[in-house]
């Protein structure tokens, strides 16, 4: 029951909290900044939640610029024969623990990739007792928080205000309905908006490259400078920077974008407290609803309250703590800021509150809610009538080595980036619209940036829903009676070939190509080549491919000295995973 | 809004007074001294190089000639720590070459992410016995380092190339993009290029190349062809004149000491190799300090006539001697 005041929306009967200008209240406030918060416990778990937060932060940073191979030595024998290189943790643990990811992938694809059953941990503790890992562990809302706490453009009784519960914050269990429709549809799209993946994406693929570029350059500039104490630091710096960051600048496909949306949605916190939180997280909302059955939640004394709005002022969910209203459960991120602020000891966490107290619905209005179901219905077919996924394919759709055919990707791929990440040679970027709207950040290959390494298989072994599928080396590349993953083939621009077009020796893509036997093969001709200084007959090698033995890697496009337009370059046609995308009659298709 | 009748004068309050002339008069002078200052410091009239190291232009890191000792040994062997071992000792014995207190950059090949009996990179237990022997010899410290082709952390993992030198006491190096700077080399060819500095800030540099096949350099690729991996840049670019280039770059860099491994040689499907089938075991191993005849010896090994192949054509009579009898070559195969 609510009605609308000035505006702002206001459950029943708390139209006196909206400002603080009683005397009781007045005094409250004084008291507040005089003695502080009256609550010891509150103080307390406050500060134990800033400690859980910073340190869930740290663990996911950390666990992210680890999500990179880099060699150590001495712990290994030299004369090893097979490929040794593996990452040295599990690197996509807070995507395994997200219960979206694993509830979403599991309605489409059927079946629980897994160390998706990790999200257990998260899920059944949320039955329990709510949103916890909203105001604990969630790392983009720590940095949600904390911007919020620390960089605020409104105070005092605006910030009270718009710290009030509105209609508008539904709309996040809205985008929940819609995209776990989608799903069941068989499109997996929460990867947009899964704060998870949307932080792996953003930070991994955006921040830390930039980062990164930034620091490289002044770095160099000081290397660059004819000063020795400047240089020195310079050599310091750059192994500061390549331990904590990456080694080298990583480059991807949109990374402005990535980028500007993650800061863009940081900064909304200046005017509203974790507006992204309430508003837009999927996975907020969902805990929310599992929220419904916890055994924790707050009982207020509301007699006590003065109605100064400290509460209000340091809320973080919008889940109205004040005196006089129910205090909204699947809001609420438990950061026990209101129970630390309240100067008259109204807020208590507790096992088993009073119901009266407590709102566990999350107040979806019955046809928006079946508006959000239908519009996460039409995605997938409008989608798949458009060309592009049946007929007329994007030629340059090249998805990493061990993927699953299109439709049962787009069923598992949660476009959290991992891969990208990962890849040890930037041949993984975020799709533009190379596999369709629906296709919107999912891996694609750009062999002119990188190029698939022969015995590589980290993608595979870090993607959190099996997307791509974890494969040995003896898999990929054909050994022990496997045959090699083609990810597609390549092909020759003769007009571009140095030795076709313009007589001159090149065959760089034939030095690269990794298959033995070599997929190029070179023809030696004569010619007589016409110069400014007269004609001379001249021995060449021009290069072919052998459509059989090519796997689609790459190397010969990234290695290609003609920069801009590459004279040999791969297209998806021939790959492994596709049987309707075959070119030979000869090689049977694997999946 | 000002008032009708009133002028808004950015002066408001009227006349400066002395204290604000000091002020902005002291100001003003510190402002104009910090330019003056800072103009001094980057003026530079000749546009000279930043780097005083990077002006000259061949990197000589040879010892001077001693006719009691051969200049190129070419031994059999299947153990590769004994058998470089024995060729050093033959060619005078490590101190030589290496005096005590010198940094020392060994070249090995750690191009492609292959493991050792692929044998597209050197021997690694072979690199770990040259670091042996550097540091026995007194070195401060010795870089074992190469510019890969295919990606370095993966390359020098699965080589073992790392993995050995670590164990044997090297510093490892991996090529990150700020360890290149670019400098002249004047060559024929190659006129300027980014150069891959741990390479070629050292007292002594060690070229230890595998002898494997190649399509494009007729066929070989050994010592002289290994100097690719001390450059950055458009490499891919090289190819075009890969002999003119490979004899720019064996006149730039001129080595303490060459090694060629020949204890498993890659036969086919060069240089990469990815096979066990393309290799066969032939237990050589050449030291000297001779790059081309080294390299007419890889030929050789190869089935190749040397007088074939474009690059040592053209190094031959100006860096070393494709005509083994013109060198002192002591053969215990």
């Amino acid at each position: 029951m609510a009605f609308t005041w000035k505006g702002i929306y206001v459950p029943q009967g708390a139209e006196r909290h909206v400002a603080a200008d009683t005397p009781a209240a007045k005094d409250s406030i004084r008291k507040a900044r005089l003695y502080g918060a009256t609550s010891a416990k509150g103080r307390l778990l406050v500060w134990l939640r800033r400690i859980s937060q910073a340190g869930f932060l740290f663990l996911f940073l950390y666990l992210l610029v680890s999500t990179e191979y880099v060699p150590t030595f001495g712990d290994g024998a030299a004369e090893s024969t097979v490929d040794t290189v593996a990452l040295d943790m599990p690197v996509n643990i807070f995507l395994s623990i997200d219960p979206l990811v694993g509830l979403s992938t599991a309605i489409a694809a059927h079946n629980l990739f897994k160390g998706l059953v990790w999200c257990l941990v998260l899920a059944i503790p949320t039955l329990l007792i709510g949103r916890f890992f909203c105001g604990w562990i969630c790392p983009f809302g720590t940095l949600h928080h904390w911007t919020a706490a620390l960089w605020p453009s409104i105070q005092g009784g605006k910030r009270i205000k718009r710290n009030r519960l509105q209609p508008w914050m539904r709309i996040k269990f809205y985008i929940l309905v819609g995209f776990l429709v989608a799903s069941l549809f068989t499109t997996v799209q929460i990867g947009l908006l899964d704060p998870i993946c949307l932080m792996v994406r953003s930070v991994g693929l955006a921040i830390i490259p930039a980062l990164n570029y930034a620091a490289s350059n002044a770095l160099e500039l000081m290397a660059l400078s004819n000063v020795s104490f400047l240089q020195s630091a310079a050599d310091t710096g750059n192994s500061i920077r390549a331990a904590t960051l990456s080694q080298d600048v990583a480059l991807y496909n949109g990374a402005v974008t990535l980028g500007a949306i993650f800061i863009g949605l940081i900064f909304t916190n200046r005017y509203i407290t974790r507006l992204w939180c309430r508003l837009l997280c999927p996975l907020g909302a969902l805990l929310g609803v599992f929220s419904r059955f916890s055994i924790f939640g707050m009982k207020k004394d509301h007699e006590k309250c003065t109605g100064c709005n400290l509460c209000l002022l340091h809320c973080q969910g919008a889940a109205e703590p004040q005196g006089g209203v129910q205090w909204h459960a699947a809001e609420c991120h438990l950061c026990f800021n209101c129970e630390g602020a309240c100067p008259e000891d109204v807020i208590h966490f507790k096992f088993f509150p009073r119901r009266s107290d407590v709102e566990v619905g999350t107040d979806m209005q019955r046809r928006t809610l079946l508006t959000a179901a239908g519009a996460g219905a039409v995605m997938l077919p409008l989608s798949r009538v458009s060309t592009g996924f049946w007929e007329n394919n994007n030629p340059k759709l090249i998805r990493p080595p061990g993927s699953v055919n299109e439709d049962d990707f787009l069923e598992r791929c949660i476009k959290c980036g991992e891969c990208m990440k990962v890849c040890p040679t930037n041949f993984l970027h975020p799709a533009a619209f190379e596999a369709g709207l629906e296709g919107l950040w999912t891996p694609v290959a750009i062999a002119r940036v990188g190029y698939c390494e022969h015995s590589c298989t980290l993608c595979g072994s870090v993607c959190p829903t099996g997307a791509i599928q974890p494969i040995s080396e003896a898999q990929k590349v054909g050994k022990d009676g496997f045959e090699a993953i083609r990810l597609g083939t390549a092909f020759y621009n003769r007009g571009r070939c140095l030795p076709w077009a313009m007589d001159t020796p090149c065959i760089v893509c034939e030095e690269w190509c990794p298959t033995s036997p070599k997929a190029i093969w070179v023809e030696e001709v004569e010619v007589r080549k016409e110069r400014k200084e007269g004609a001379e007959i001249i021995k060449l090698q021009r290069p072919h491919v052998d459509p059989e033995r090519c796997i689609g890697c790459g190397a010969c496009e990234y290695s290609c000295p003609v920069k801009d337009d590459p004279a040999v370059y791969i297209t998806n046609i021939n790959e492994s995973r596709n049987p309707d995308n075959r070119l030979l009659l000869k090689i049977i298709p694997q999946y | 809004m000002s008032k009708a009748g009133e002028v808004q004068s950015p002066y408001k309050g009227a006349d400066i007074n002395r204290r604000d002339f000091l002020k902005v008069g002291a100001g003003g002078v510190l402002a104009a001294g910090a330019l003056t200052a800072g103009a001094a410091a980057l003026y530079d009239r000749e546009n000279r190089p930043r780097d005083a190291e990077a002006r000259g232009l061949v990197r000589d890191y040879s010892v001077p000639d001693d006719p009691a000792y051969p200049q190129v040994v070419k031994i059999q062997g299947s153990d590769p720590e004994q058998t470089l071992t024995r060729a050093v000792e033959l060619m005078g014995g490590i101190r030589r070459f290496i005096e005590p207190g010198d940094r020392v950059a060994i070249k090995p090949n750690i191009g492609w992410d292959r493991v050792p009996k692929h044998a597209a990179n050197t021997n690694p237990l072979l690199v770990a016995a040259m670091v042996d022997l550097c540091l026995k010899a007194g070195a401060s410290e010795v870089i074992v380092t190469d510019a890969s082709c295919n990606d370095a952390n993966r390359a020098y993992k699965n080589s073992g190339i790392g993995e050995a030198a670590y164990n044997a006491g090297a510093r490892v190096l991996l090529p990150r993009k700020d360890r290149f700077t670019e400098m002249p080399l004047e060559g024929r060819l190659l006129k300027k290029w980014p150069i891959y500095t741990p390479l070629v800030f050292a007292d002594k540099v060690i070229n230890m190349a595998i002898c494997k096949h190649h399509n494009l350099t007729n066929g070989l690729t050994a010592c002289m062809k290994n100097w690719y991996g001390i450059l950055g840049g458009q490499r891919n670019l090289l190819h075009q004149d890969i002999h003119t280039s490979i004899f720019d770059l064996a006149n730039f860099m001129r080595p303490t000491l060459v090694v060629m491994d020949a204890l498993r040689v890659l036969v086919r499907n060069g240089p990469q190799g990815g096979s066990f089938a393309d290799t066969e075991v032939r237990n050589l191993l050449v030291v000297g300090t001779d790059q081309v005849a080294i390299d007419a010896i890889g030929a050789d090994i190869l089935h190749l006539d040397p007088r074939t192949v474009g690059f040592l054509k053209l190094a031959d009579g100006v860096l070393g001697h494709v005509d083994l009898s013109r060198v002192r070559l002591k053969d215990v195969t």
